[in-house]
């Protein structure tokens, strides 16, 4: 079947089968391997995408639902040579570890920020309360985050 | 020129990370031809095997199909050669590789698998590690005593069959004495990333790339299980989901299992294990039941410690002594004992196999010496902390081996940052705080962990590292240890700019690939900044002295003297491990001086307890942790924070439930570990009391220690909240239930 969808603000069209997984479809044929697979049951958050700006697991979610829609990618929060404040901010404050957890939560963190821009740490926490991290014992995330909404100021939106 | 140690430089691969273009083994691309392998399992905890059928329904044509008589020799080099590939006739745990399947069609191989039929005949599994030491051999031919320690110190140092009775002696001649049971579960290390490899054969050999901590072990069981020359064996890590001890040992058995699919299908192999097979088929934290009896005098000065040991090791040995070990080491605690006994047994079971996992047995004989001085603080109404500042160990005190501790001692100025940051006195004198049907309380535990191999683990090891002078007067790093998420590339840059007087933009670090890099040892055992970060700070030192010495001799900057060296020939230092001479440990009677140094930390919990439900909320933490020199503050306060964040998962829902050696919760919805919400926030302090052979001007390993404080505190505070004195994890609301029936009696 034939699915045409915004990802990461470029149009593409597919031929796959409509109940091929949207992770299967990024990390496959769209060949966006940031998105990560940690448990296939919606549980980690490893493989959080926004769809239509909604943070979904892109593990429970077949393509075929995403026809004519827009899907967000960590790949298209900021590049290596243009880190998004948010993505930066990862770095310099130990949000990352391991990094497997990194794309799915930043794509979370992105969805909180433009909700909330100034989240407090609580609201953080809850933001972030689907995906798992084993590395980092969260705190250093919650710093992540707190100083990417400082960088960002009031405007929500992440632009870098 | 600024120094790089002790200053937070943003981790180096943060931004592939954060991008989401660091390439995790299964981000790779297929390789031309690849398959897809998996792994039939036995799903019998114990029995006989009798044959296998494949229905005759399925196309096998396209399915290679490895079998146990396919693999000579058919054993997983590591300690002892107890553990099969895949299984040929008996069937030792649940979770026993009997097939491996591989096919490009994944879907095709899912078929597959379920197509094949093993037929075995139960028989009734061994499953309590107690009974198994007196029950019928889980291995045939192998005692089910895996392994034995035996720790003795002042009274109790009259050999090994007059010790027991010594020890009750010594204990009898206390004023007071308190003795207690303490057990721990199974815990899954949980790393995000599950398992997974990719191997392919060509002239060259082998090579396997996957999510790996130690590719030398993956080298070696490689070599072993081909019979192939070392040069014939290429381990390359891929950018690696976590580890955290599980991808320690367990990788070999994959790689393993892939490079046979591999070589008899003529093509490259991919393995990437799913969350269920993950969590039911590694390694998990070894499961204990410690039996502790103490003496002490009725002004609280600890005397006596008897300690007993049982470690639940699983079907075949892998790395149990060597965790036994550790445990048996950290069983006397941060405290000075006059007279100690400590007996650690290691009982083979019809389980799967129990390995590595951060803290290595440590977090087990903490979890018992830490809950144990609770219940001897309740004994004489003391305050725990202040019961454990009397007893701390001090520089000029022996550990239970013997050891006399000489430098690098900060427990005290710990447990006082710790107890000053949480309001602990205060909080304490208050006493618990109930506010509806919620009540509130805090606790601490102090510990030590020994950081680098244990003995004279490292003199055996001799761990090498590299650095290479390379064009434009920068550093290459070669070392076989790996960042799997602690910032090991990181930090060794930080290490190396310093000592080389670069920034640290001018320092490269090698993929870590057998082929290229020396065997600097495991990535394990709190080792890796302090024992291989010493090394590759000499490496670097010894090439910059070259470097300085042509500068000397004709001039120029330190990239054009490096490259008039390099004109001439390779400039390369490669230095091996050497134990300061201090170090002496005998093996045969577990004296001396355990590990070159500790760390010492004191961790405090606040807590909620729901009177009704009986659930625990985490509220507040805090930590103080003399690491000896932070050389990346950020990345070690990350360190001491995730690990404590997995001690609390350990404290409070991390279970492994069993029904019949069969893993009833192999999910991410039924095995919990902590979110963001089930997390406190942290507050985490760093002391920094030097090790004088740590490298960046003293840096100790903290990898582990966090790991062993959490649940105690935890436990503490519980007690402290609601009463109610808990042994045995985890920290479960049906515990607490049952332990408030207990107190109504
Ligand atoms: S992989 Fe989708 S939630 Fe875990
Ligand atoms: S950084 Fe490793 S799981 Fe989050």
């Amino acid at each position: 079947m034939k699915v045409t969808l915004t990802v990461n603000g470029s149009h593409r069209e597919l031929d796959v089968p409509p109940l091929m997984r949207l992770i299967d479809a990024l990390r496959g044929p769209l060949g966006l391997t940031g998105t990560k697979e940690g448990c296939a049951e919606g549980e980690c958050g490893a493989c959080t995408v926004l769809l239509d700006g909604d943070p979904v697991c892109s593990c429970l979610v077949p393509v075929g639902q995403c026809a004519g829609r827009s899907v967000t990618t960590v790949e298209g929060l900021g590049s290596i040579d243009h880190l998004a404040p948010l993505q930066r901010m990862f770095v310099d404050h130990g949000g990352a570890q391991c990094g497997i957890c990194t794309p799915g939560m930043l794509v979370a963190a992105e969805a909180l920020l433009r909700r909330t821009p100034k989240p407090t740490e609580a609201e953080i926490r809850e933001g972030l309360a689907g995906n798992l991290c084993r590395c980092t014992g969260y705190q250093r995330i919650v710093e992540s985050v707190k100083a990417a909404a400082e960088l960002r100021g009031d405007r929500g939106e992440g632009a870098a | 020129m600024q120094p790089s140690v002790g200053v937070s430089v943003p981790r180096v691969d943060g931004a592939a990370k954060v991008a989401g273009t660091a390439l995790y083994v299964d981000d790779l691309p297929p390789l031309p031809g690849e398959l897809h392998g998996v792994t039939v399992r036995s799903r019998v905890a114990r029995g006989r095997l009798r044959g296998v059928t494949f229905d005759p329904a399925i196309d096998w044509s396209d399915v290679t199909i490895v079998r146990a008589e396919d693999v000579t020799p058919n054993v997983v080099a590591l300690i002892v050669d107890d553990q099969p590939v895949l299984a040929a006739d008996v069937i030792r745990h649940a979770y026993e590789p009997v097939v491996l399947l591989a096919c490009a069609d994944r879907a095709k191989l899912a078929r597959a698998a379920a197509a094949v039929t093993l037929e075995v005949d139960p028989l009734p599994p061994i499953l309590d590690p107690e009974a198994a030491l007196s029950a019928d051999a889980v291995v045939e031919g192998r005692s089910n005593l895996q392994k034995r320690y035996l720790i003795t110190k002042g009274a109790a140092d009259v050999g090994d069959e007059a010790s027991l009775a010594a020890i009750e002696a010594a204990l009898a001649g206390c004023e007071v004495v308190v003795r207690g049971r303490y057990t721990t579960t199974h815990q899954e290390q949980l790393y995000l990333e599950p398992q997974g490899l990719i191997a392919r054969w060509d002239d060259h050999g082998v090579h396997v790339v996957g999510s790996i901590q130690c590719p030398y072990y993956v080298h070696k069981a490689l070599t072993k299980g081909f019979d192939l020359p070392a040069d014939r064996v290429h381990v390359t890590q891929a950018v690696t989901g976590g580890g955290f001890g599980g991808k320690e040992e367990y990788p070999s058995v994959l790689a393993l299992h892939a490079a046979l699919l591999a070589r008899k299908s003529g093509r490259p192999v991919r393995m990437i294990y799913d969350r269920k097979e993950d969590l039911e088929a590694t390694t998990k934290r070894h499961p204990a039941i410690c039996d502790v009896a103490t003496g002490c005098d009725r002004d609280g000065t600890l005397r006596v410690l008897a300690m007993r040991v049982v470690m639940d090791g699983g079907a075949y040995v892998t790395l149990t002594p060597v965790v036994l070990s550790r445990g048996a080491l950290h069983a006397a605690g941060a405290y000075r004992w006059r007279d100690a006994r400590i007996e650690a047994l290691a009982a083979a079971t019809n389980t799967p196999p129990n390995g590595a996992f951060r803290g290595f047995g440590a977090p087990q004989t903490i979890w018992a010496i830490e809950r144990h001085l609770d219940a001897v603080a309740r004994e004489l109404g003391r305050d725990p902390l202040d019961l454990r500042r009397q007893n701390l160990l001090t520089i000029g005190d022996t550990t239970a081996t013997g050891q006399k501790l000489a430098f690098s001692v900060a427990g005290l100025e710990c447990l006082d940052k710790a107890r000053a940051d949480s309001g602990y006195d205060e909080k304490r004198r208050r006493g618990p705080v109930a506010t509806g049907r919620v009540a509130r309380g805090i606790g601490a535990a102090t510990f030590l962990h020994g950081a680098g191999f244990t003995g004279s683990g490292e003199r055996n090891l001799k761990g090498k590292a590299a650095v290479d002078l390379v064009a434009g007067g920068r550093l290459l790093i070669r070392t076989g240890s790996t960042d799997i998420g602690q910032g090991t590339e990181t930090v060794f840059r930080q290490i190396v700019a310093d000592a080389a007087g670069l920034p640290i933009g001018a320092v490269d670090y090698a993929p870590v690939c057998t082929t290229h890099v020396p065997d600097s040892g495991p990535t394990v055992a709190s080792r890796t900044i302090m024992i291989v970060g010493s090394i590759v700070e000499s490496a670097a030192r010894k090439v910059a002295a070259r470097v300085a010495a042509e500068r000397d001799r004709a001039g120029g900057t330190f990239a054009e003297a490096g490259d008039r060296l390099i004109a001439a020939g390779e400039v390369t230092e490669l230095v091996q491990y050497v134990s300061p001479d201090y170090v002496k440990w005998d093996d045969a009677t577990y004296k001396g001086d355990a590990y070159p140094v500790f760390a010492w930390s004191c961790f405090i919990a606040e807590v909620d307890v729901d009177l009704d439900t009986f659930e625990t909320t985490v509220v507040g933490f805090w930590s103080a942790t003399d690491v000896g020199r932070a050389v990346n503050p950020v990345l070690c306060v990350g360190q001491i924070e995730g690990g404590a964040l997995q001690a609390l998962g350990w404290a409070l829902t991390e279970e492994i439930v069993w029904k019949d050696g069969l893993i009833q919760n192999p999910r991410l919805t039924n095995y919990i570990i902590p979110t963001a919400l089930d997390a406190p926030h942290m507050t985490t302090a760093l002391i920094e009391e030097p090790f004088p052979f740590g490298p960046g001007g003293g840096a100790k390993g903290i990898g582990e220690l966090p790991m062993d404080g959490g649940a105690p505190a935890v436990a503490a505070a519980i007690e402290h909240a609601t009463g109610l004195s808990l042994g045995a994890l985890p920290l479960s609301p049906e515990r607490l239930l049952a332990a408030s029936r207990r107190n109504a009696l």
